[in-house]
């Protein structure tokens, strides 16, 4: 009997094809927002997290100078070799450290140029940052020590500089000094707010202190916690000994700036979150206006469909067995919207994640959730329609014209 | 409501129909209007009533009463020994269901729906398998003469034709009573003498107890028996030497 209704349902749907797509597609809309939003919004979440974490893992930088909202920077002592074997000798949970001072210079190799961010830095930063070599070798000791014009060039910058030519051995200039190029790094790609990874040109610090600014300073201590260790802690304890060991008094603001990249992960996935739900949200404010659409067009045919409703009281169909035939459309219609919808609601996704170059995220929960609450709307704005069906008096639902 | 309790085997020789001082009043006090003043009359199984009275006679409101589709103000209404008046909603119409079957001057079928799923609607109601029930629907249609016309909708048929998948809806339940509201009520005189032709067959092969409301005398002249109702009350009750 229930598949008989079913049938019975799905043959009224065709009857009236055209009105019946009509009335699911606000669900059908309904659904396929609150999926493509949610899939694009959990996309772009696993993106920045993604990003971020290619940065290093669990990577702290350590920088001079007051944590300023909005303004220029406030002068402060600056970091040097001292601070950074300070903080690997004292603080538990470093896995690597390195030093990285950077500075935008123009590099130029024959009649090309391109400009860069130069980092002096030791062996350290390969671990710390995650690059590895393509070609050639990271620095030696002595070059690390002597301060010997030597560099390893990121593959932004080899492709611009040399194309497709082999740059090992080739010697590029940096600002005013000529370097010799014993290796390239393996592209990581773009990080979080589009930062090109790859367009960097690593020298060893002490060349780039003597050659390039001329002073003892580090501008970034880079370093890599443990894995197991909590970031926040290690951060705090770096904190402390900074502190210490620059003499500020208790109560006074830090003049230098622990940044805890698993923070800001957390900080901007938990930003994107708050969002995606708020615009699933207003999606599914649409999947209420399409169920109402249905109670609407229920209700019309309910009236429309009097004379009918009559005719299966009188030749012995119960109330109960009219009511469930008018809920059971209004089921049908709103189910097959909401598959519809899912389908829908996914392709969108793909392709929008696709045009974003974002990942193609697919959320379960929400499909379920979604596809549930669709059928939830048959049922609750199918009621009211179909319990007004139940109730006319068959004497009178005949004699209607 | 069990079948069961509802539906007693009735014995054979008690009427079919038993109505005992029947009103039935619509509305209160001042706007009271009767329309049936009381009523008491038996019709025995396998007979053929015509039913007849101006409008506002009070004959619908009987047909309605005898359909079990309403039910007495006051008095008594036995179907197969069954007393209606304390049933309501699903007991009348497991009565219906098992009892009546219905024409309609309007013939009212299922528009956009063939003949036959129009013919197998009771069945769908009463739970027959979908195989039996094709089966029982076609015979239905042979009885009526439209087998061949099993495919076609409502909108491909002639009146008559209509009426004629109507009567086969009525009787494809094989019910005991045949109610028939001015059945010939939408069709010219010829559609009107074969409609007739094949209710007098159906009464006269099969035994189905027929009522009939109509207010054209010789659409009532084919019954054995013909009421005639004014101002809800019965003003004569005769059976007719039959003409033909």
């Amino acid at each position: 009997m229930f598949l008989q209704t079913v049938l019975m349902a799905l043959r009224e749907i065709r009857r009236n094809t055209l009105r019946s797509v009509l009335t699911m597609l606000g669900v059908v809309i309904g659904v396929g927002a609150v999926i493509a939003l949610v899939s694009v919004g959990r996309g772009a979440t696993q993106k920045i997290t993604e990003d971020i974490s290619k940065l290093g893992k669990n990577l702290l930088m350590v920088s001079a100078g007051a944590r300023v909202r909005g303004g220029a920077s406030s002068a402060a002592q600056p970091l040097n070799m001292a601070d950074m074997q300070a903080i690997a000798r004292e603080i538990s949970g470093v896995h690597a450290i390195a030093p990285g001072s950077t500075s935008m210079q123009q590099v130029i190799y024959g009649n090309k140029n391109a400009s860069t961010q130069v980092t002096g830095t030791d062996n350290n930063f390969f671990e710390v940052r995650g690059y590895s070599i393509d070609q050639g070798r990271q620095f030696t000791k002595g070059e690390a020590q002597s301060g010997l014009p030597v560099c390893v060039l990121g593959s932004t910058v080899k492709t611009e500089l040399f194309g497709s030519q082999d740059p090992l051995g080739a010697s590029v200039r940096v600002g005013k000094v000529s370097c010799l190029v014993i290796g390239t790094l393996m592209s990581k790609g773009t990080a979080g707010m589009g930062q090109d990874q790859d367009d960097l040109l690593l020298v060893p610090l002490s060349a780039f202190q003597r050659r390039i600014t001329g002073n003892n300073n580090i501008s970034l201590i880079l370093v890599s916690a443990e894995e197991g260790y909590d970031t926040s802690v290690v951060a705090e304890s770096i904190r402390a000994l900074l502190r210490q060991r620059r003499h500020l008094p208790p109560g006074t603001d830090d003049d230098f700036n622990v940044r805890d990249m698993a923070e800001i992960a957390d900080t901007v996935t938990s930003t994107t979150t708050a969002l995606t739900a708020l615009l699933g949200a207003i999606a599914a404010v649409s999947l209420l206006v399409g169920g109402i659409g249905i109670m609407n067009i229920m209700l019309v045919s309910v009236t429309e469909r009097t004379r009918e409703i009559g005719i299966r009281l009188a030749i012995g169909a119960f109330a109960s067995e009219v009511m469930m035939q008018f809920l059971l459309e209004a089921i049908v219609l709103s189910t097959m919207g909401g598959i519809i919808g899912v389908i829908l609601g996914l392709v969108g996704s793909f392709f929008a994640a696709r045009s974003l170059s974002l990942p193609f995220v697919i959320p379960p929960e929400i499909v379920a959730l979604a596809f549930a609450f669709s059928a939830l709307v048959g049922v609750l704005f199918g009621y009211l329609p179909a319990r007004k069906a139940a109730q006319l008096n068959p004497i009178e639902a005949l004699r209607h014209e | 409501m069990t079948e069961a309790a509802v539906l007693r085997p009735a014995a054979d020789d008690t009427a079919l129909i038993q109505l005992r001082s029947v009103k039935k009043i619509y509305g209160q006090g001042e706007s009271e209007v009767r329309a049936l003043a009381g009523i008491d009359f038996d019709i025995a199984r396998g007979d053929f009533v015509a039913i007849m009275g101006t409008s506002g006679s009070g004959k619908s409101t009987c047909m309605n009463i005898l359909g079990c589709l309403d039910v007495p103000t006051a008095g008594s209404y036995r179907l197969a020994d069954v007393l209606t008046n304390d049933l309501h909603g699903d007991g009348l119409t497991l009565l219906r269901r098992h009892y009546i079957g219905f024409v309609f001057q309007g013939f009212n079928l299922l528009s956009r729906t063939s003949a036959l799923e129009n013919v197998e609607l009771p069945l769908v109601y009463r739970r027959v398998k979908l195989r039996e029930r094709r089966a029982a629907a076609l015979r239905s249609l042979e009885l009526v003469g439209l087998s061949d016309r099993a495919d076609h909708t409502p909108q491909e048929l002639s009146g008559g034709q209509q009426q004629r998948v109507a009567i086969a809806r009525a009787l494809v339940t094989d019910p005991e009573l045949l109610l028939a509201d001015e059945p010939t009520g939408n069709l010219d005189s010829a559609r009107t003498q074969e409609i007739m032709e094949l209710l007098l067959d159906l009464n006269r092969t099969r035994g189905i107890t027929i009522v009939m409301v109509t207010h054209e005398p010789d659409v009532a002249a084919y019954a054995h028996r013909v009421v005639v109702f004014r101002d809800g009350l019965i003003v004569e009750d005769s059976r007719p030497e039959r003409a033909r």
